[in-house]
This record gives C-alpha cells, sequence and structure tokens, in this order.
C-alpha cells in the first residue's frame, strides 16, 4: 500500500468521526500550546531582566563593607565603616581597569516644599556616579567637581519626588526645598528610569555631592558603598582583581585576614537572576512538557477505545486485502495525524495566547523558535509512541473473530 | 474448462478446546468450475462458517488441501492471504459491513485501496463501473444509512465485484432482507452469474434460495451429506414478477 493510499484511508476514517478525532487532538493542542506560551514568558522576562541590567550598566563594580569580626561578634556589612576616601584614592592609584569612580553615602529623609513634604532618600555621589549608573539629565545641569569640594547645597530630583512635592507642574529647576533641616536648591531632573527589577523606584531619589550628604547631614567620613565601571563589560573581572588588591593594600589587611569588604560586579546579578529565572524557565517547561505527555495518554485511550469499537472495521477491511501491515499503518497514521493537526493548532493557539498575555498583561514575551520545534517534535514522536501500541493491537486481530465481533 | 476456480481435497478442520479436540470439518472434497453458482447449506453446526472461513482465505486446514485459483493457501502467509483476498475473493456478508458515514462510491473504492497496482483514476472509475451493475449509478453519494437494507447490500456486492475477483462468497447475503429485497439480491447475483460468468459460492441455510442456483452441496455433521446439481435453477427474477405487488414497495427496505 503506498503512503498516499493510507493516508486517504487514516484521513477518511478520522473525518469519519470528527468529535473523536478534535477530543483526542485537544490534548495535544493544549499541551503543545502551553509549551510555547510558558517558555516564550519565561524567556520574555529573562530578557527584560537582563535588559534593566544593562540598563544598570553592565560594566558596574560596587564596592561594599563586608561583614567582619570585632572582638568576635559580627557585625553586619552596611553598618561596617570601613570605606573612606583613602580608598577611593588608592582605587584611582591602583586598578588601571577602572575609568570612573564615585562614593556613595545615603540618608533617609523627608523632602520638604512649603507644605508638601515626601519621604525619600538622598545619595550623596560624586559627579561620576551619573556616567556609572548610566544616569541621565532631562532638564538643568549637574553639579561638578567645585561642588564636591565646597559641599554646595544643590541637588539633582527624580521624577516621583517631583510628582510628589511639585504636584502641580511647576518647573523645580532654581527652587529650593528642603531635606530634613538643611536647604538644596535643585539644579537639575533626572530622567525617569522606572522600577529596577527588585520592584524599587529608580526615580524616588535626591541625588546631591557626596560632601554635603557626609558633613551637613550624617556628619560621617565613611562610604556606604564605592561605585565604579571597568573600561568594558570584558575586563571587569582583572578590575575586581585589582581592586580587591589595592583595598586590602588601603586597609592594611594580613594575608590571614579574610577581606573586611566585598566587590560586586552586574555579571553576578545578571547571572544569579538569569538562572532565577532561567529555572522559572525550566519549571514551566516542564509542567508544560506533562501536559503534553498526558495528551499523548489521551491519544492512546482514544486510539485504544477506537480500535475495539471498530473491530467489526477492522475484521472487513483485513477480509478485503488489509494486511495486519496495512491496518498497523492505518491506526497509527491516525495517530500522527491527530498529533500533527494538533501540533499546529497548538502552535497557532500558543502564538495567539503568547499575545493576548502581552496585550493584556503586558508581560515581555519572546517565542523562541527551539520551543516550537520541540513541541513539534515532541507531539509528532507522542503521536508515533502512543499510537503504536494501539495500532499493534489492531493489527494482530484475528479476522474472523474481529468480523464476527458486535 | 481447463482450470478450476476452487478445489478442495479431503479437507479438515480440527479446533484445540482445552483438552478436547473438535473436529469441524472431517474430509470434504468437491471443486467449483468458473461460471458455477453453487450454494452450501447446512444448519448450525454443519461446519458450514468453517468451511466458509477457509474457503474465503481467512482460515487455513488443519489437514487437506485448497487450491483456489491453482494457488495452495496453505503455503501462504498470512498478508500473502490478505493479498490473496484482495485479488480473488469478493466478500457479500449478511450485515452488509459498509463503512458507516462513507459514501457508496468510497466504500466501494475501499478494496483497490488496499491493491497498490491500481491508480486514483482507475479505482474511481471501477468503483463507478461496479455500481452500475448492482444499478446503483444515481447513489455514489449516498451514505450507507441513506440506503435501503437491499440497497446497501447492492453496494455490499459491488464491493466484492470491483477487485474482479475469481469467486464472489456470500455469506447469508439475505439473511437482513425480506423476501421481495431477497429475491431482487439473488436476482443480481444470478444476473452476474449468468451474464458476466462470475463464480458464485453462496453459503445459506434457506432452501428457496437455494433453489436459485446450479448447484447445492449439503453439509452435516463435518461433511458433505448431498451434491446436487440444478439443472433448471429457478429465476429469481420471475419470482419477483410473480410476486403480488404491496403497497410498500419502494418504500425504505430498512433492517437491522
Amino acid at each position: 500500500m503506498n503512503i498516499s493510499n493510507l493516508f486517504r484511508i487514516a484521513y477518511r476514517a478520522l473525518l469519519r468521526n470528527k468529535l473523536r478525532a478534535f477530543l483526542t487532538m485537544l490534548g495535544i493542542i493544549i499541551g503543545v500550546a502551553s509549551v510555547i506560551a510558558m517558555v516564550a514568558i519565561g524567556q520574555g522576562s529573562k530578557q527584560s531582566i537582563h535588559d534593566q541590567l544593562s540598563n544598570m550598566g553592565t560594566n558596574m563594580l560596587t564596592v561594599q563593607p563586608a561583614s567582619n569580626l570585632n572582638g568576635g561578634v559580627r557585625i553586619a556589612g552596611t553598618s561596617f565603616q570601613t570605606l573612606t576616601i583613602k580608598d577611593i584614592v588608592a582605587l584611582k592609584a591602583n586598578a588601571p581597569d577602572i575609568t570612573e569612580i564615585s562614593p556613595a553615602v545615603t540618608s533617609r529623609g523627608q523632602a520638604i516644599n512649603g507644605p508638601l513634604n515626601w519621604p525619600t532618600s538622598m545619595s550623596g555621589v560624586a559627579p561620576e556616579y551619573l556616567d556609572i549608573r548610566k544616569l541621565s539629565l532631562k532638564d538643568g545641569i549637574a553639579f561638578t567637581q567645585n561642588d564636591v569640594l565646597t559641599a554646595a547645597k544643590v541637588c539633582l530630583i527624580g521624577q516621583t519626588v517631583i510628582d510628589n512635592i511639585f504636584p502641580n507642574g511647576e518647573n523645580p529647576i532654581g527652587k529650593v526645598i528642603r531635606f530634613g533641616h538643611i536647604p538644596f536648591q535643585i539644579i537639575g531632573v533626572l530622567n525617569a528610569k522606572g522600577f529596577n527589577a527588585f520592584g524599587q523606584d529608580q526615580d524616588d531619589i535626591l541625588i546631591a555631592p557626596y560632601t554635603t550628604v557626609q558633613k551637613r547631614i550624617l556628619a560621617t567620613i565613611y562610604y556606604s558603598n564605592i561605585y565604579a565601571s571597568a573600561s568594558s563589560e570584558g575586563v571587569t573581572d582583572a578590575a575586581v582583581t585589582e581592586m580587591t588588591q589595592a583595598l586590602r593594600t588601603s586597609h592594611r589587611l594580613r594575608d590571614s585576614e579574610d577581606n573586611d569588604f566585598t566587590v560586586r560586579t552586574q555579571q553576578e546579578l545578571i547571572a544569579t537572576l538569569s538562572s532565577t529565572s532561567g529555572l522559572l524557565t525550566v519549571l514551566l517547561t516542564v509542567v508544560a512538557g506533562i501536559s503534553l505527555v498526558i495528551g499523548g495518554i489521551g491519544i492512546m485511550n482514544i486510539m485504544y477505545v477506537s480500535v475495539t469499537e471498530r473491530t467489526k472495521e477492522i475484521g472487513l477491511r483485513m477480509s478485503i486485502g488489509a494486511r495486519g501491515k496495512d491496518i498497523l499503518l492505518q491506526f497509527l497514521m491516525e495517530a500522527i495525524l491527530i498529533s500533527i493537526t494538533g501540533g499546529v493548532i497548538g502552535v497557532l493557539l500558543g502564538f495567539l495566547s503568547t499575545q493576548i498575555v502581552t496585550l493584556t498583561l503586558g508581560w515581555p514575551t519572546i517565542i523562541s523558535q527551539s520551543s516550537v520545534m520541540l513541541s513539534f517534535v515532541v507531539c509528532a514522536v507522542t503521536g508515533i509512541f502512543f499510537g503504536y501500541y494501539p495500532a499493534q493491537k489492531a493489527s494482530r486481530l484475528d479476522p474472523i473473530e474481529a468480523l464476527r465481533y458486535e | 474448462m481447463s482450470k478450476k476456480a476452487l478445489e478442495i481435497k479431503d479437507l479438515k478442520r480440527e479446533f484445540q478446546m482445552g483438552s478436547e479436540t473438535v473436529r469441524a470439518l472431517k474430509g470434504i472434497s468437491f471443486s467449483v468450475e468458473p461460471g458455477e453458482f453453487v450454494t452450501i447449506m447446512g444448519s448450525s453446526g454443519s461446519g458450514k462458517t468453517t468451511l466458509l472461513n477457509i474457503l474465503g482465505c481467512l482460515d487455513k486446514p488443519t489437514i487437506g488441501e485448497y487450491l483456489l485459483d491453482g494457488v495452495d493457501i496453505k503455503k501462504l502467509s498470512r498478508d500473502e492471504l490478505a493479498q490473496l483476498r484482495n485479488h480473488k475473493i469478493g466478500f457479500v456478508f449478511q450485515a452488509y459491513n459498509l463503512l458507516a458515514r462513507t459514501s457508496a462510491l468510497e466504500n466501494v473504492e475501499l478494496p483497490l485501496l488496499y491493491n497498490k497496482e491500481i491508480s486514483v483514476s482507475e479505482r474511481r472509475e471501477r468503483a463507478m463501473h461496479a455500481l452500475e451493475a448492482v444499478k446503483l449509478e444515481n447513489r455514489f453519494d449516498h451514505m450507507p444509512n441513506q440506503l435501503s437494507g437491499g440497497q446497501q447490500q447492492r453496494v455490499a456486492i459491488a464491493r466484492a465485484l470491483v477487485n474482479q475477483p475469481v469467486m464472489i462468497l456470500a455469506d447469508e447475503a439475505t439473511g437482513n432482507l425480506d423476501s421481495r429485497t431477497s429475491y431482487e439480491i439473488m436476482a443480481l447475483m444470478q444476473e452476474l452469474n449468468q451474464k458476466q460468468g462470475k463464480t458464485i459460492v453462496f453459503v445459506t441455510h434457506e432452501p428457496d434460495i437455494a433453489a436459485f442456483s446450479s448447484r447445492t452441496i449439503q453439509l452435516r455433521d463435518g461433511i458433505i451429506q448431498k451434491d446436487t446439481k440444478n439443472a433448471s435453477p429457478k429465476s429469481a427474477k420471475e419470482m419477483l414478477a410473480a410476486l403480488p405487488v404491496t403497497d410498500d414497495y419502494n418504500i425504505d427496505h430498512e433492517h437491522k
């Protein structure tokens, strides 16, 4: 029997019972569609996390005080005061792979404009900070090294703070607001960055020279962190080594002592988050894959029932000359037709539901070619695998008994 | 006649039922010439069905020889038997055994789908011819449930004819039909036998059906009790004409 006859026999047999064929297909349709949609959502969120981090500057390095032993008591890194101007000087001198460097101190407090106020935080940084963090100004000017030297009471303002203390849309440039008790003149407005990957509002911020925050607000000589940027993404690892060495020397740590700081790169963060969302993708895929297998079992189930129900038809086909092989191929072909048709519909439905998710929920999605290929291949294999046993059962029927079957 | 349509020599068929051996056929010999119309009769338990299965190449004899169109079926494998059925035998069943939700034409085409030497156009043409031969040329696209019992059986006969078999093997082909429709079917069988020279082996238990054939083989307890030639078979056409015209004629003869 040639392929076209085989195809025609299987096709006609399926058309004879459209509802049953469709119900069998349903498992495969849902399985394939969910694999595609789940992988698209997983990939989409992975990509968006990566994009956001790149936006933060992928060559950015941060130094934080690390926890350390102080008379046997371990103290949290953030409350540990180790980073000073000495470290900045040492880093500038001994870490050739970093191009820009900025200390940072942070203070929380109320931003006050007349009767309006808003709790926010003020970052005290060097002018290089804007470059390192890839921040830009919408309006006004940035402060300069001179403002740092004079601990000038000027600041840059984020969009969220503007919305809350300048609610009527007036231009904040040149206005004087208070942060706590200290008056600051607003000299620039930051471009809105939105929320970061951790859900923090990156626009809820005031930025001032670090000397201003250190001297006028916090009265400290320590920094809470140091930001630096490597000359390129590729040399970040070298930069980390250089910085570590420079800081160890600067902190006069003996070889036996642990670092009292940590140097982090965005690469680590990207890797961590990517692997988290990668895990999410794997989990989603596994769940979707399970539904595909269940779809396959559905095919097997229906094919088994179908073989029993169509015993007489099988007997007739055998009596008019179908060989066992012909019957086997017919039922196998039916299973493959069901799973491939279901696969095609599933792919379309997967595309459609992915689009719906993007349009209604605003989730980023990426339909990967590999997930489409994979689910398609899996459903074809499912068809053959789960269709084989019922088909074999059909092909082994005794024509005499099959003909007499009621 | 050079070659016999079928030839059976000392055929025995035994079944193993647990520890007991049931001997369904206890040594049967006969042969059928091409163009004969043979009825095989017998009550239940006579071995009629077993003989039919063997004649239809669905089963093989335990002992003895069966030559169909000169081919010894004992040497054939399961697949070769299927091919033999496809090429040399046309089955007509009591319950018609048409595929549901499939047009008359597609039903008739079915045996040809299992014959790879036949092209799509030839298949269609032969199926149409076969349906014309059973006078259903205007029912090509009808589904079995849109046809009367007699019409369904005629589709089944067309299906048996379409592969131009050596022999048409009918199994109680009129068993589900009323007498008028039975006569119609028998008239068709006689016409195929007399005008087209088809060999017909008709298994039945109804004596009046046997009267239409040219030869009757009577089975009893696994042996041939009688093998009689019927020099002047009755004409089913005349019988049909002689039947009183009833009001329900041409109304559906739906039987199940």
